[in-house]
Formats: C-alpha cells, structure tokens, sequence
C-alpha cells in the first residue's frame, strides 16, 4: 500500500480530447485566480464572500458555481450532438465509447446536481430572506456549509475529469453495471462521493429554508399572506428534507456494496439490483419536482409582477403546490413500468402519474388567467414564461403518454424519453431561472440587465430548443434508443440527428448571448442603474428595498397585513402599515469553517475515490475538528445599533 | 384591474420574535424526521433481502432472543435516564444533569459493547456481512443504528465536558434537550430493529 492508494501517474494520461480538458480545466483554475491575483482582490473575496454568512452572498456565489458547470455540462452536450450526428456506418466517430460513456454520464450528472440545483439554491438564497421580511435565513452558518458541501461535490465532478475518469454507468448509475466487478475503476467512486457530498450539503440547506419560512417571515405574514415562491420553496424543501435521505441511504448501500463486497445490489450472493432502481427513483422522481416547483413559483410572481395583476386563483395555486409535493411521492416506478411488477402494480402507477398532471395544469390556466385581461409587459422574464408554458405543455403531454404503461414498454430508454425529461427539466426549470435572474437581477446587484440581450438569447434558447429535441421526440417513436455512441447507415435516423445538433449549436448560441448579455450589462451599468428599488413595478416586499439589498436586508422589521404588501401599499390599496422603530440587531458575523469543512470533505471524497486512508482519516477529523470549534465559539453574532441602523437608512433613500 | 385587489382588515397582530431555542429545535426535528428516512431506506432494503440467504444460515440460526433482550433493557433504561437528565437540565440542577448523563452514557457504552460482541461472534463464525443480501443488509441496518449511538455517546460526553466547564447556560441546555431528543429517536428506531429484525422470525 503505497501513500497516494491506487492513485498513479498513468490516471492522468489519456490522450488528446481529455489532455485538451485537463488543460481547460487547470488552466481555467489558474487563469481565474492570476485574474484575482492582477486585480488584488483576494482579501475583498475572503472577507465579502468566502467568508460570508450572508445569504445573499452566498446565493451569488452558488449561482457563479452554477454557471461554470453550465458551460461544462453544455461541452459535454455538444460533444454528444457531435458524435451522434457523424457516428453511423463505417463512420466510429470522434469519441471512442468509453469517453463517449463519460461524457453523457457526466452531463446528466453536472446538469442535474451541479447546474439545476445551484440555480435554485442561489435563487432562493439571493431572494427567499428578503421576500419574507427577515434578514437572514433560520441557521446562517448551516448556510455556509451546505454551500460548501455542494461545492466540494461540484469540485470533485471536475477532478474526475483531470485525474482519472468518471463513471460510465450513466447518470443513474444502475448495478450491476455500477458494481465493482463491471466498473473497477474510479469512475463510479467519483459518482458516488459526488453526490453524496452535495446531496448531504443539499439536505442541510432543505431544513434551513423550512425553518426559515415557518419561522422568520415578517410579523403579519400568514402562511396565506406568503409570495406564492415561498410556497413553492416550501413544498420543494420538504420534498429535499424526505427524498434526499432516500439518495443518502441508497448511495451508501452501493459504497457497502464496491468498499465492503456487500451484497445489495450486485447479481450474486443474494443481491436485488431492482431494489437500487426503486430506491434510485423514490429520490430521482421527487428530485423532478424539487427542481421544477419553485421555478413554478418564479413564474408565479413574474406573471403577477409584468400583467400589473394579483396571481389568478390564490388557494388553488397553494393547493395545486401541495398537491404536487405529495404525489409527487407516488410515482416513482413509473420510470421503470419494464420491471416487470404486474398489472396493477403498473396500473397504480400510471393512474397516479396521470393524476399529477392535474395540479400541473391548475397551475398553467391560473397563469393564463393571471395574464388575461392584464397589461402585459413582454419583458425577458415574461418571455421565458411564454415559452415556458408552450414547450412545458409538449413535454407534460408527451409525459401523460408515457404514463400509459404499454405506451411505456415502447418508448422506454428511447429518444422520446430522452426528449420528454428534457422538455420538462430546460423549459421548466432552467427557463424558470432564467426569468429569475432577469427579474431580480436589478435587486441583487442594481442594475438591469441589457433587454435585447435576454431577447435574443431567449429566442436562441427556445428555437434551439425546438430544433434540438423535436427530432428526438421523432428518432424515438423510430426505434433509437438513448446512449448510442454508434448506429448502422440505412436506418434513415441521420439527418434527424443532424438536426438535433444544429439544434445544440442554437441553443450554444443562446448561452453566447446570455455571456454578452452579462458583459454588455455590467459596462453599462450606470446607465442602467437601478435607483428606485422597484424597476418592474413589483409586488412583494424585496422591492420595498433599496437596490441592491443592504446587508442587513430591512432597516426596520416591515409588518404585513396583506399579501403583495407592497404593491397594496404603493397603491392605496391598504393602508399604511404602522412600521416599526429603528431596532438593534444581531447579525452573524462571518466564518471561514466552512470553507474548511467543504474543503475536508473534498480531501475526504477525493481519498475514499483513491483508497488515500490516511487522507480520509484527516479530512474526517478537520471535518470534526471544524465542527467542535465552531460549537465551542458562543459569540457568533454582531451587533449592529438602532443608531447606526437609522443612519444607514436615511442615507440610502 | 386592481379592483380585484381585496382591502384587507387592517389588524395586525405584531408576534414576538421567534426565539432561538424554538427555531433551533424545529430543525432538530425535521433533521430527525430526515434520518428516520434512511432507516426506513434500510428497512425497507432489510424487508426485501432477508430471504436471500444465499445458502447461508438465516435470522433463526443466528440471533439469540435473550441476548437481544438485554440489550434492548439497557438501552431503554438509558433513555429513561436520559429522560431524568434532560429534566434536570430544565430545572436548572447540574450535578444531577452530570449524574443522570453519565449514567445514560455507561449504559450507551454498554449497549455498544454488547452489539460489538455479536458482531464480532458472527464474523468470527463466517458469517460477516460480505456472505449474503441478507447479513450486509442485517449488519447494515443494525450497524447504522449502533452508528448513531456512538456518535450519540461521543456528542454525550462532549456535553458532559460542556456543562461541567460552562454549567447550564442557555445554548447548553438547547443542546441538552436536542441530544435527549436524538437519544429517544434511537430507541425509537431500535423497537423497531427489535420487533422486525430479531423478534418476527422467531414468531414465524
């Protein structure tokens, strides 16, 4: 046994396309940090971000994470329309089909836990707090190292991509195939200490934002008086607190499995491989609703906000929110109706999956009457919305198809599956937090963003879109099943792949817009600057505040009589609430543990993936170390005085 | 347009900040809620894999009635003195909270080396968790559970050192009452390792 386990020389040679990535990836690293280096700012990070335990710094930073591994995730997704557009015949292709394995494993891996995720996090870290009137979320340090966690899982994806390989399973990482004896190597390891990282950190962030919201909402905010994206968050977190375990305890059982030679999931010594794909999915069909019910909630407030209208159907929106969280429970084998459980067990299924569509499509006509007889402002966030509710209703309609069990049988593992999931997950969730970010852009840094950018990119997106997966949707009902890195000449399936990967450049292009969107914005930020704290003509309380958001959220604790408070206020609707005094407050002073701690479980992970034992020994006590100091400090706080407070406030507006 | 708008009454009754002991304690609450998900994960894994003995011996062969049922006196008990402890600590009495915790601990170390040893006798008799679904999943879920007990009993004694230093301030007692919580959990969790693990195949 040697120091560094099994790792050696040979887990970083492995010819051109990967040297081309490592190289990417390391001189990437080194790039950002000359650049932090030229400018001086390494202090300015630690103090005003790293260190933070503001929730609204910490929201940007998982939103910078997340746009890193979009365009990481996206590579992958074009080497894939390229491979599959040229790969027929005599032709092998560029990509041999081990990498060609990776690379869509690592796409719905990053694009699920590393991309999706962090949007919605970071979104809700940046605005959740102050939509509720509070200042902070319920544990701010708890905050920091979920952030961490997430990030450290992120961190270990790109090192698999520099060191070794990742796994080749495919997202879902199915044993056998996922067992040590059909995948040896570290691949899955990487997967699995990813994941479980992140999912971990995940969870801790899930009972954060419960408590915030039961707990720390404005004095007058009734759970009936919350945004309807508090809502959303709410149901999403309680999906994330009871779903992720479910991820945690089915990892773990496969590490027993590759580690210790259990016997779970492996196809001898009494293993049930099925009993993987139920567990896999009793967290992966929740984990669909975590991501896409606060993008339900951004289009809820986006709607309201841009057709100068209150949100069509209230209860039933709340209802409809509920509803989604509770079944979204009772589908979960609807993803593998092939097991072979009987007809009634597929039966239940189906019905149920069915029913879901139900709340779904509540949800859209609220929307739309919302829109009718409002002005409606097509602004960026609202043409997100648009597309959103066109291309959602497609997949949502192509899914109630699969619903049907004997459909099912057909389309299983085809191309219209693939085309289906990414329907609902781009339309529905990435377009959400696409018009998230357009929306509360101005209130997190005080300035809009360029319009005829957003435009154009959304435009990009939704053709590109379009282009990309309708000839998916058609290559499945021809018999193409996912994952091939290779497939005969005659079968007439070429020129629709081709499409699709003209598609994937569109949508490229989309992401090429959105990067000069950024660029053109911030040049121009005083031209567009944000100084009323109110540019859209909001409704709920964060545009009650100045842009951006001070650090401390609200000068004095606002007192909610009604729902869209503000908007009722600005108005004459309701009456001035009486406000209260200026007030001293306590502020969580800010932490580097974790960062320590995320970066222990990086060294952690990285040693269990590379049999390092003395490294996994350190991390674990840096990790336990980190948490005693942290329990032992009992002054955690600052104190900011009502003085200061009223000082502060006046000279802002 | 904004007719629609309903003027609401407007009385507002302004609560009191929500202390932090409340706020710390409901997200105790949904955390243990989380954790007894994965112990359902492990049951239900255990439900299905305990047939497939793959040769090997099955739960009758193997387990002891009597020996369980001591373990399982002992680690009610410590939660029964975990009870006292936590009691204690409301009262705002020390010594009696370092007594009755100490206690809770040396029957949690007791437990521990109980279950140490039958684990330690089926691996020495061939039988360790790498024989069959059914032994990683029975070695998996009980040893979860012991698991927890030993991080419980390292939190036990860190608190122990807490209160002895600080004595009963207001975050220790916060951490008392979540530590008495997480204690009753496991015992929770073990009735039910009891019942279906040790207790249903001898009925059968």
């Amino acid at each position: 046994m040697t120091m560094l386990g099994r790792l050696t020389f040979a887990a970083l040679e492995q010819g051109p396309i990967v040297f081309a990535a490592q190289m990417l990836v390391l001189f990437g690293a080194l790039g950002v940090a000359a650049l932090i280096t030229y400018l001086k700012r390494w202090k300015w990070l630690w103090n005003e971000y790293l260190t933070s335990l503001d929730a609204k710094k910490i929201g940007i930073m998982y939103l910078v994470v997340a746009a890193v591994m979009l365009v990481r995730g996206g590579i992958d997704a074009l080497m894939m329309r390229a491979q599959q557009a040229v790969a027929v015949g005599n032709n092998a292709g560029y990509l041999p089909p081990e990498h060609f394995a990776q690379v869509f494993t690592g796409h719905g891996v990053i694009m699920i836990f590393f991309v999706a995720m962090p949007l919605m996090f970071g979104i809700m870290n940046v605005i959740l707090p102050v939509m509720l009137g509070t200042r902070d979320v319920a544990y701010p340090f708890l905050n920091s190292v979920s952030f961490y966690l997430f990030t450290a899982g992120a961190a270990l994806v790109m090192a698999s991509l520099v060191i070794g390989q990742f796994a080749t399973t495919g997202w879902t990482a199915y044993p056998p195939l996922s067992e040590l004896a059909y995948s040896p190597g570290v691949g899955v390891d990487y997967y699995i200490w990813a994941l479980q990282i992140s999912g971990i950190g995940t969870l801790l962030a899930g009972i954060n934002f419960i408590v915030t919201i039961l707990k720390k909402r404005a004095p007058g905010m009734s759970l009936m008086k919350m945004p309807m994206y508090a809502w959303t968050v709410l149901g999403s977190m309680m999906l994330v607190v009871t779903a992720f375990p479910v991820l945690t305890a089915t990892l773990g059982l496969l590490t027993l499995d590759r580690y210790l030679g259990m016997h779970f999931f492996t196809a001898g010594g009494g293993g049930n491989m099925m009993m993987y794909v139920n567990l896999f999915w009793a967290w992966g069909h929740p984990e669909v609703y975590i991501l896409v019910l606060p993008a339900f909630g951004v289009f809820s407030e986006v709607v309201a906000t841009f057709s100068g209208k209150r949100l069509f159907g209230y209860t039933s929106m709340v209802i409809a929110t509920m509803a989604i969280t509770i079944l979204s429970w009772l589908v979960w084998l609807h993803h593998f109706f092939t097991m072979g459980a009987g007809a009634d067990v597929n039966a239940f299924f189906g019905i149920m999956t069915m029913i879901i569509a139900i709340p779904t499509g509540v949800k859209i006509f609220n929307w739309l009457f919302t829109m009718y007889r409002g002005r409606v402002r097509f602004t960026t966030p609202m043409r997100w919305f648009l597309g959103f509710v066109a291309l959602f209703t497609i997949g949502g309609m192509a899914g109630v198809l699969m619903a049907v069990p004997p459909a099912d049988f057909e389309l299983h593992e085809s191309l219209f599956l693939v085309a289906h999931f990414h329907t609902m997950i781009v339309s529905g969730v990435l377009f959400g937090d696409f018009a998230a970010l357009a929306y509360w852009f101005p209130k997190v840094f005080g300035f809009t963003l360029s319009e005829k950018w957003g435009i154009r990119a959304f435009w990009a997106w939704t053709v590109g879109f379009m282009l990309a997966f309708i000839p998916l949707y058609v290559l499945g009902f021809m018999g193409a099943t996912r994952r091939l890195d290779h497939y005969p000449a005659g079968l007439g399936w070429n020129p629709l792949f081709i499409v699709a990967g003209v598609g994937a450049l569109v949508i490229a292009s989309g992401v090429v817009c959105q990067a000069i969107q950024l660029y053109v914005s911030i040049r121009d930020r005083r031209k567009n600057r944000d100084l009323t704290g109110d540019p859209w003509d909001g409704r709920t309380l964060e545009w009650s505040t100045p842009s951006p958001v001070p650090f401390y959220n609200f000068a004095r604790t606002p007192i909610v009589a009604i729902r869209d408070p503000f908007w009722a206020v600005k108005y004459g609707l309701a009456p001035q609430t009486p406000e209260n005094d200026y007030l001293s407050i306590e502020l969580p002073r800010g932490s580097g543990l974790g960062l320590v701690i995320g970066g222990a479980a990086f060294a952690f992970a990285f040693a269990m993936v590379w049999h390092i034992w003395w490294l996994v020994m350190l991390g674990a006590l840096v990790m336990l170390g980190a948490l005693f100091v942290r329990f032992l400090d009992e002054d955690t706080e600052s104190i900011i005085s009502a003085d200061t407070l009223r000082r502060f406030d006046t000279a802002t507006v | 347009m904004t007719r629609d708008l309903l003027v609401p009454s407007v009385q507002v009754t302004v609560p009191p900040f929500t202390e932090r002991r409340e706020i710390t304690l409901l997200g105790f609450w949904i955390y243990l809620l989380s954790d007894a998900i994965i112990f359902a994960c492990l049951f239900a894994t255990y439900a299905v894999l305990h047939v497939n003995t793959f040769g090997g011996p099955g739960a009758r062969d193997l387990f002891s009635l009597p020996y369980v049922l001591l373990e399982t006196f002992v680690l009610l008990v410590s939660s029964f003195t975990a009870g006292l402890g936590a009691l204690a600590a409301y009262r705002g009495n020390a010594r009696q909270v370092l007594g009755w915790f100490s206690v809770t601990l040396l029957l949690g170390l007791a437990f521990l080396s109980l279950e140490a040893h039958e684990f330690v006798g089926l691996v020495a008799g061939g039988h360790g968790p790498a024989q069959s679904g059914f032994l990683s999943s029975y070695f998996t879920l009980v040893g979860t559970h012991g698991l927890h007990v030993a991080l419980g009993s390292f939190w036990m004694l860190f608190m122990l050192i807490a209160v002895y230093l600080r004595g009963l301030t207001e975050t220790n007692v916060r951490r008392l009452t979540m530590l008495s919580l997480f204690w009753h959990f496991l015992d929770v969790i073990w009735i039910f390792i009891f019942t279906i693990v040790y207790l249903l195949p001898f009925i059968k």
